[in-house]
């Protein structure tokens, strides 16, 4: 049961062949049977087995959805009502959220069952998952190696088949770069696309959450549900939302491919570049037209990111304060003592670096030197990608410069492990929609593709993906001992 | 190096964010770094740039100024630290 896809399973749960109670309880042992991985913090057993039993009376009356039944995981970013969300922080490991978020309450509705909560880099700050405060999240394809973060426990659960999908959140590559670590099919949608409502925020003009898979279609079918207007968020975008499993069949003759020059110097290890060559070669086969450009601005994207994305969350994470809700310290003799040994007991040693660096960004006297002068960046970066997506459909490339690296390797070198996320950061500081799908492996480990498309051009990325992996089987490869 | 301890421990304050004696050096070190990478950015030319805070450059939607959300006091009291008679307790402000 483990290794069928959303449409299989929802197949499946119609004809008899299993019921949801005993596909989740399936699932439910394949967690207790690889505790290893560490992908869950939280596993919520017994409302499982009652939304699965839920979800059986509801086929069984023929008023189910595609979902209705289908197990999910939730990355613990997402506010779930009575249950533990903890944004793999000690400052929230008390926090009982009191309502679901707009993406929960969504799947709620549709009848899926949620597993548990995932784990995740703390606030979702990291590249490797080893920020969190519950311990490392390990690869399934090589237990020593990272599985890339933030969103890493949702990424190692879908490649083990300890989850049928998950959801994930992308400020810089959360959702993309654990997807390509661990061989999975992601996508993180428009800036606008999915509701932020309830969704803990770390850089809200960045910030946002999409589907994680075995396939572009389950990933198409998990949008579907999550995608849409919200009045709870601010900056949700009220547009309406295609039918995206309809697009995937869509033939792609005659799709213009840009690669940009800068996605293919020097920092690009060969075996990876060789492999996205292969990718882009499969999609020449397929019709697509390849055209070589150039965005200049791209190489500022990381100075950029790391003036904003601190800036905003040191705004962001004022609100633990020990006042409210989470973490308080012990005893405190003054209210300043209590705001201070709360947030420095509470916060992890990479969340205080950022909020550091934010807090100086913003300070009288360096706010036009690092944040103007980065905003005006992010505007010419987003130029970038207006220009060269009015001459070609879609932008391809890596997702990361190499494939998984060693768990201690990079976690006390942070500006190192900054660097490694220049393939995918420039797309959030512009809102782009880009997917990472699974296109080979290199010494054993994943390599993934990354698609970047117009704003809003969801269904036509995962028509490209869709279409790729339809003469391609790379993301059905199970890793070792999780078959 | 652009930062130093003390400005480290400056920042820290502005904060309200307890950072240990001993990491310190380390902070200064690692926002240094970040400092270092961000001077890149000088080489750009942003003269008549406007700067972008939205990807969408949307302007903040305007709603009906009616009440939307119930009363929630109990609930959202219920995960708090310390809360007497509805009230948020923290260490005396005023003497």
């Amino acid at each position: 049961m483990h290794t069928k896809t959303i449409a299989e399973l929802a197949k499946g749960l119609r004809s008899g062949e299993f019921s949801s109670l005993e596909l989740t309880q399936s699932f439910l042992n394949r967690i207790k049977q690889h505790p290893q991985l560490n992908c869950y913090i939280t596993v919520t057993e017994e409302p499982a087995l009652q939304a699965a039993k839920a979800a059986d009376a509801r086929l069984a009356q023929g008023n189910a959805e595609l979902l209705t039944g289908i197990p999910i995981a939730q990355k613990d970013i997402f506010c779930t009502e009575g249950v533990k969300t903890t944004c793999g922080s000690k400052m929230l490991d008390n926090f009982i959220a009191p309502y679901n978020a707009a993406t929960v309450e969504k799947f709620n509705k549709a009848g899926a069952v949620m597993l548990g909560k995932l784990n995740m880099d703390e606030f979702a700050m990291g590249s490797s998952n080893e920020t969190s405060y519950y311990g490392a999240v390990k690869n399934p394809w090589d237990m020593t190696k990272v599985p890339g973060g933030s969103s890493g426990g949702s990424a190692a659960a879908v490649a083990a088949r300890l989850t049928v999908c998950a959801t994930g959140t992308d400020t810089g590559g959360s959702i993309r770069q654990p997807a390509a670590l661990c061989g999975i099919t992601g996508l993180k949608p428009t800036y606008g696309r999915v509701s932020r409502y309830g969704m803990i925020a770390y850089a809200s003009s960045l910030d946002q959450g999409g589907p994680m898979a075995r396939s572009a279609e389950d990933a198409a079918i998990m949008l579907q549900t999550m995608a849409g207007f919200d009045e709870k968020d601010s900056t949700s975008v009220d547009l309406p939302v295609p039918d995206y499993r309809q697009e995937l069949n869509n033939r792609i003759e005659g799709l213009k491919i840009g690669l940009p020059k800068e996605f293919f110097s020097e920092g690009l290890n060969s075996d990876m570049a060789s492999i996205i060559e292969t990718a882009v070669d499969e999609y020449r086969k397929l019709g697509a037209q390849i055209i070589e450009i150039s965005m200049p601005n791209l190489k500022l994207a990381i100075p950029a990111y790391y003036v904003i994305a601190p800036a905003e969350c040191s705004a962001n994470l004022s609100r633990f304060d020990g006042v409210r809700f989470g973490y308080r310290c012990e005893n405190p003799v003054d209210l300043t003592d209590l705001y201070t040994r709360s947030r420095g007991e509470g916060f992890g040693k990479e969340v205080k670096r950022r909020i550091l660096m934010g807090t100086y960004a913003l300070s009288a006297g360096y706010y036009d030197a690092y944040y103007i002068k980065a905003q005006k960046v992010r505007r010419l970066i987003s130029e970038d990608f207006k220009n060269a997506l009015s001459r070609v459909d879609v932008i391809m490339g890596p997702v990361t410069p190499t494939t998984a690296f060693g768990i201690g390797e990079k976690i006390d070198n942070p500006i190192e492990m900054y660097l490694s996320d220049f393939y995918t950061i420039a797309i959030n500081l512009a809102g782009v929609p880009a997917m990472s799908i699974p296109a080979g492996f290199a010494q054993g480990k994943p390599v993934g593709l990354q698609i970047i498309g117009n704003y809003f051009a969801e269904d036509r990325l995962l028509n490209i993906a869709h279409q790729y992996q339809q003469v391609t089987d790379w993301h059905l490869q199970i890793p070792k001992g999780f078959e | 190096m652009f930062l130093t301890a003390d400005e480290v421990k400056k920042i820290a304050h502005l904060a309200r964010l307890g950072v240990n004696d001993q990491d310190i050096d380390g902070y200064a070190k690692d926002l240094s770094g970040m400092l270092n990478l961000m001077t890149q950015m000088g080489d750009l030319n942003t003269d008549g740039i406007n700067p972008m805070a939205h990807p969408m450059d949307q302007a903040q939607r305007l709603r009906a100024d009616v009440v939307t959300e119930c009363d929630n006091r109990e609930k959202f009291q219920a995960i708090a630290p310390q809360v007497e008679a509805g009230l948020y307790l923290v260490p005396k402000v005023i003497e």
